[in-house]
């Protein structure tokens, strides 16, 4: 039985053959409606995330399956002290497949060593996000038709962004991908993720502002930065418009650049982007569903 | 210079870096051994300038060499048997160790989930670096058990 832990527990090959899936999806979605008749998806939420969670439920009810689950842990057993151990135990015997957020880091691996149904990690704490990289490679590769063979910015806090190192990590299993690291020097990324592109001889760059590297550019990734993450106010009244992606910015990037963002955003992407064709956050979300209806039918072994 | 005698049955742990010896007597948790232990510090050493040694008089099985290894895998284990090294034992990391290192990242489930045993995983085995198998968060040096 497979879970999904981490979005490196899939191998390249695997991934292509998620990717392939989910395209099918994407084109012909009415004859994948009734696939999980009779199948039911729990979404055992222990912290509130509406848009992954309701995009697990989507793809679910997509599929032609059912829904149960809860959405915080104030309305689950936890709150009564109950183990996530035994938790999974009890959602087994309910359910044919488990989305699992929860706070504490690792959460959801303790639920998929006690499970008798695949487990996916919706998210646990600041440590892995995997359907999110999943995500963001589905929109690369069915936008640009590929996952190698260009330059990605990544911009704002990369230092704690979560997403951005996991889609680096993700992003490194392709053959020629350039990097360009766009933050302020506090919310550099980690050394460890420079030290293991300088070890794979894979090319990155780190620059201040996003006017520097813009026309360079194939896909441009944006994130939140985030007030508290700075130590004076300062500073971040300073720097905050660095990273606000608006027109005038986007003059400057190639006619075919993407930007994506994990969303939700706040105010880093100006509302003006919206309409540019170049904008596909707002496809990504769309993307998000097919991935995981490529990854239910995936993990519950139903055939295409 | 000091002589300490021979065991006749037991172990010895050699070139154990100078200063060293209580922290693995305590680890290993040799206070609770009802035998003769013999605490050597500052050891003269040709390989390492000053040493520390461990005698110990009792079972080799009673040692988890496991920890030993994740204090120190350049320790040398001698089992003897009639007063002679019968075995020389080689520290290798363990792939994975349960319940002797405890995780520390209060985000990592281990802090809330009953009886889940703390599990770290050989990361680097170059550079020495365990990860809790949960949280990913580096090992630090806290031995609990």
């Amino acid at each position: 039985m497979r879970h999904l832990m981490n979005p490196l527990d899939f191998s390249v090959e695997e991934l292509d053959r998620l990717f392939d899936l989910a395209g099918r999806i994407e084109r012909d979605p009415a004859r994948y409606a009734h696939a999980c008749d009779g199948k039911k998806l729990a979404t055992c939420f222990y912290e509130p995330s509406t848009r992954t969670r309701l995009s697990f439920e989507a793809a679910m009810l997509n599929l032609g399956g059912q829904v149960l689950g809860f959405s915080d842990a104030g309305s689950s057993s936890a709150a009564k002290g109950e183990s996530v151990s035994d938790t999974i135990r009890i959602v087994s015997c309910y359910a044919d497949i488990c989305a699992m957020r929860h706070p504490k880091e690792g959460a959801p691996m303790v639920a998929a060593e006690r499970s008798s149904i695949p487990v996916i990690n919706a998210g646990d704490g600041g440590h892995q996000h995997p359907t999110q990289t999943l995500t963001d490679l589905l929109t690369i590769h069915s936008l640009k038709g590929r996952l190698g063979g260009f330059t990605i910015g990544l911009c704002g806090d990369l230092k704690f962004g979560r997403t951005v190192h996991s889609l680096i990590n993700a992003l490194v299993r392709y053959p020629d991908i350039r990097f360009i690291f766009i933050s302020p020097a506090e919310l550099k990324v980690p050394d460890y993720i420079t030290d293991m592109l300088t070890e794979k001889n894979i090319p990155y760059e780190e620059v201040i502002r996003l006017e520097d590297c813009m026309p360079n550019l194939d896909l441009l990734y944006m994130t939140r930065v985030q007030k508290e993450r700075f130590f004076n106010e300062e500073d971040y009244v300073r720097l905050k418009d660095f990273y606000i992606l608006d027109k005038a910015k986007l003059s400057a990037a190639k006619e075919d650049m993407l930007v994506l963002h994990p969303l939700p955003r706040v105010n880093e992407i100006s509302v003006e982007v919206d309409d540019d064709p170049r904008a596909v956050y707002f496809k990504q979300a769309q993307y998000g569903v097919y991935v995981r209806m490529a990854l239910i039918l995936t993990l519950l072994g139903i055939e295409d | 210079m000091l002589n300490v005698g021979k065991i006749e049955e037991g172990f010895v742990l050699d070139h154990i870096e100078a200063g060293k010896s209580l922290e693995i007597y305590h680890h290993l948790k040799l206070d609770k051994l009802d035998c003769t232990v013999a605490i050597i510090k500052n050891a003269r050493s040709n390989k390492m300038g000053k040493k520390d040694i461990l005698k110990v008089e009792c079972d080799i099985n009673t040692l988890n060499l496991d920890i030993l290894a994740v204090i120190d895998h350049n320790i040398t284990v001698n089992v003897i048997k009639d007063g002679k090294i019968e075995d020389k034992k080689e520290l290798v990391l363990p792939r994975e160790i349960h319940n002797v290192l405890r995780c520390k990242n209060p985000r990592c489930i281990t802090s809330i989930e009953q009886e889940l045993p703390h599990i770290f995983v050989l990361a680097d085995e170059e550079k020495e670096i365990y990860r809790c198998k949960y949280c990913e968060e580096k090992a630090g040096n806290s031995f609990t058990w």
